[in-house]
């Protein structure tokens, strides 16, 4: 293959999934969570089929701009979106468009594998020199940064819990494959209603 | 007698509450989209393309906002998967579609697409109006938003150029 991407760095990231997206939803408090299809659903799940989680099956590229429409309809909740970079990539825009809004209760991460997960480990353009927090600042997110150490983790997990948004993080993570676990209900109207029930007490 | 029926298309979506405007703008909706941004309780949310929309207003959906989305039917071409997420969790989406392509057209690009949005529409299993007379627009508007709201469904508004005009360009 021509291109600029380097197929063999990210087996040797060191930071874990699992355990990352496990230290970011502990004492998640009142956050509402988005969780971008495939892995990250799996990462989720792994630490609950929490009804202010809404797991993406589908939907591809809408993960960001879902925490959107979300983050706007309620301002005074933070919302987490988290994604992975083949997601991400396929919406990228929408980095602009949650710029082009006034807000700061929206915070996205991305679990970066530079890897698409369900389809057979293909490298993502992030397996090359492409800098997604660059994007994310350019775009008028209020804070971007990426995070390669379990250090830079550790001292990133207060701002990702509450910094003033919209904020960005790109988390280099490990390109392994896991035992998928549990997985939340495939249903989408149990979803959006448990979703909506949680939040709004209402159907 | 000028019918205003882009304040039409605004008093029943201050009916229904709608409250985010996603939208690709498209010249056919270039009053409404004035008029929305003079409304307080209306948030105006520009794109960057049309299927960003959709997930959008599955969010807004989720924090208990109702929403519409305004494009040109070039732009439901740009749709067509993000529409699965509306129509397997039932999300309500309303989409208001300036046509092209359909009735007069100058740009030949314009046409695959406008004859295509109301077949693929339908065949993606979504709600479509056509309002080809301005006259229609109100009972029109209040007839989509109804179902829309209430189904909950996902339902198109298409916007005929016999309404807006064909644009010419000069030409």
């Amino acid at each position: 293959m021509n291109g600029t991407l380097d197929r063999n760095r990210a087996a040797d990231y060191p930071l874990r999934r699992r355990e990352v997206v496990a230290a970011m939803l502990a004492e998640r408090g009142d956050m509402l969570v988005v969780a971008g299809l495939g892995a990250p659903v799996w990462d989720c799940t792994a630490v609950a089929d929490h009804p202010l989680n809404f797991p993406l099956w589908g939907a591809m590229g809408g993960a960001a701009a879902m925490g959107l429409g979300l983050a706007m309809a309620q301002p005074d909740r933070r919302v987490l979106v988290i994604t992975g970079d083949g997601e991400m990539l396929m919406g990228l825009g929408a980095l602009t468009t949650i710029g082009a809004q006034k807000l700061d209760n929206l915070a996205i991460v991305v679990c970066d594998n530079e890897r698409y997960g369900e389809t057979g480990m293909q490298l993502t353009h992030t397996a090359g020199g492409l800098d997604l927090p660059a994007m994310a600042l350019a775009a008028g997110f209020a804070s971007a940064a990426s995070i390669s150490s379990d250090n830079e983790f550790k001292a990133a997990l207060p701002a990702i819990r509450s910094a003033q948004g919209p904020a960005f993080w790109s988390i280099k993570i490990r390109a392994e494959t896991l035992a998928i676990g549990a997985m939340p209900p495939k249903d989408g109207v149990t979803l959006k209603d448990r979703f909506r029930s949680a939040l709004l007490g209402a159907a | 007698m000028q019918v205003d029926w882009t304040g039409a298309i605004i008093s029943v979506l201050r009916d229904w509450r709608v409250r985010q405007v996603a939208y690709v703008p498209d010249a056919g909706h270039s009053e409404l989209i004035r008029r929305c941004d003079e409304v307080d309780d209306m948030r105006l949310v520009p794109l960057t393309t049309e299927e960003e929309g959709i997930a959008v207003l599955a969010g807004a959906w989720l924090g208990g906002q109702r929403g519409v989305l305004l494009m040109q039917s070039s732009g439901v071409g740009n749709c067509i998967n993000m529409l699965s997420l509306a129509r397997v969790c039932r999300f309500p989406l309303l989409m208001l579609v300036t046509m092209r392509g359909q009735w007069g057209e100058f740009n030949p690009w314009q046409v695959p697409m406008g004859q295509l949005t109301p077949k693929v529409l339908e065949a993606a299993g979504n709600l479509v109006f056509s309002v080809d007379e301005p006259g229609q627009m109100g009972q029109t508007m209040e007839a989509a938003a109804r179902m829309t709201f209430e189904g909950p469904a996902q339902a198109a508004v298409l916007i005929g150029q016999s309404v807006i005009g064909a644009k010419s360009f000069g030409k």
